[in-house]
């Protein structure tokens, strides 16, 4: 299958992404990995006239950890990110970026695509909400700063203005005491999460002082299940009942029946797989280590 | 611009110079462009990875990659695997454990597993199912492959 034909530029700079976008007008695209983008043109739901490529703006794929700040650059690949000690020092952004699809797509795909495809199903989206992360954004007017809840507005819409571009991520390093894991539950290695959920939570004297609840592919957005943070906050680390935190989670979700399964099926993965990221998170807050990646069935 | 984009690429060691349309596909100049038609396309959207080559190092679905982006890069495909006449022991290995019934998959898997070789030379069976993930058989059910790439990694390391 070839895409439409367009106009291809090679920017240098974010600085040169942005002018080319601009005279590009409203049918310029970003190119980045192209792992969503490509395969959009291919089936031709997307026919852009100008196709921007930013896949060689040079230092734009750096992974820095700087005291307890980690910042991602938007060219980091799904691949980079999993071979790096950010993924052995920051456990539930290993479980992510080692499952994400496959070998061959992780060795393209990129944190900013992810972020900007604005697809509830991608990974990333989901999984920065449980840390709270900050999305760094330059645009014609300059550059900003995105908070990630709510970043994803609405099914593939994201705050984005036109001609903006995702420059990085940037959350805190967990702390000690901190632990926390991504469950993915899909089809086959290739294919998107029909469920995902992650748990970030922070032990205070035995008891869980606070936590962040991420659902993916549960609805036309990331979901944020405050309500199940709320149900985890304060129950006992050693032996947690977590029916209600489930069933919370459960309640924030909104999936929709498609090819990957039905409504029904898809809360009961929430349920299950919110109790068994919040074990791991667990284990890992105590300071275990413990393997996790995306499951297949 | 739409107008042809000057490109020159090392693809299993030598060096390919080029004029081609923004558009066209890795996998297409491969094929249709320099006749290396080993590589297979198959679902052609970046599921079954039978399109895999070794693109800078490291495994790629060639149906997902513009010829442009690859400018200035090396890929390895699967002809680039025999040297001298001899196939390298991860062909020679799928051929003696039956690793292929219809074979549209093989070029792939053979790309995937080498990558895999590369960087673990003894994988476990675990590691193996982790490797090929990207690469989908619908013969074998994949045993005969995870026991052929076994095999290749013992006889790459009594070689070495």
């Amino acid at each position: 299958m070839y895409p439409s034909k367009f106009n291809y530029h090679r920017a240098g700079s974010v600085d040169e992404a942005l002018r080319m976008m601009s005279e590009a007008g409203e049918g310029g695209r970003f190119l980045a990995g192209g792992q969503t983008l490509l395969v959009l043109m291919k089936l031709r739901f997307d026919e852009p006239s100008d196709v921007i490529d930013i896949g060689r703006i040079p230092d734009l794929d750096r992974i820095d950890v700087t005291g307890d700040r980690v910042s991602i650059g938007a060219l980091a690949t799904h691949r980079r990110i999993a071979e790096s000690d950010l993924s052995r020092a920051v456990p539930i952004i290993g479980d992510c970026a080692n499952g994400i699809a496959d070998n061959q797509v992780r060795s393209r795909g990129t944190i900013g695509g992810s972020l900007a495809s604005g697809d509830p199903s991608c990974d990333w989206p989901a999984l920065l909400h449980t840390l709270d992360a900050k999305i760094m954004c330059q645009g014609p007017s300059g550059s900003r700063t995105l908070d990630i809840n709510g970043f994803v507005d609405d099914l593939y819409q994201t705050l984005l203005e036109p001609g903006e571009i995702v420059t990085g991520v940037q959350f805190a390093k967990s702390s000690t005491g901190s632990g926390g894991a991504y469950c993915a539950f899909k089809r086959c290695a290739p294919a998107y999460p029909t469920i995902s959920v992650g748990v970030q939570l922070t032990l205070e004297d035995g008891r869980i002082a606070s936590s962040r609840v991420a659902l993916g592919s549960a609805g036309l957005t990331p979901i944020r299940a405050v309500d199940a943070e709320q149900e985890l906050s304060g129950l006992d680390s050693s032996a947690p009942d977590l029916e209600k935190a489930a069933e919370a989670a459960v309640a924030a979700s909104d999936p929709v029946h498609d090819q990957r399964g039905s409504p029904a099926f898809k809360r009961q993965l929430v349920a299950t797989l919110t109790k068994r990221a919040t074990n791991i998170a667990l284990r890992r807050a105590n300071g275990e280590t413990v393997k996790n990646s995306h499951e297949y069935y | 611009m739409s107008e042809p984009v000057g490109i020159s690429i090392t693809i299993n060691g030598t060096l390919y110079e080029r004029k081609v349309e923004p558009r066209l596909l890795l996998v297409q100049l491969l094929r249709d462009e320099l006749r290396l038609t080993g590589t297979h396309i198959g679902c052609d959207t970046t599921y079954c990875g039978a399109c895999t080559v070794v693109m800078n190092g490291v495994p790629a679905k060639s149906c997902t990659v513009l010829a442009v982006q690859a400018d200035g890069g090396e890929i390895l495909t699967v002809e680039g695997l025999e040297k001298n006449g001899k196939l390298h022991p991860l062909q020679e290995s799928f051929s003696e454990h039956h690793g292929l019934q219809c074979g549209y998959c093989t070029p792939g898997m053979l790309m995937s597993a080498y990558h895999l070789l590369k960087t673990n030379k003894n994988p476990t069976r675990e590691e193996i199912r982790k490797g090929i993930q990207g690469n989908l058989c619908r013969c074998t059910g994949y045993n005969n492959i995870f026991v052929a790439i076994e095999n290749a990694a013992k006889k790459m390391q009594s070689e070495a």
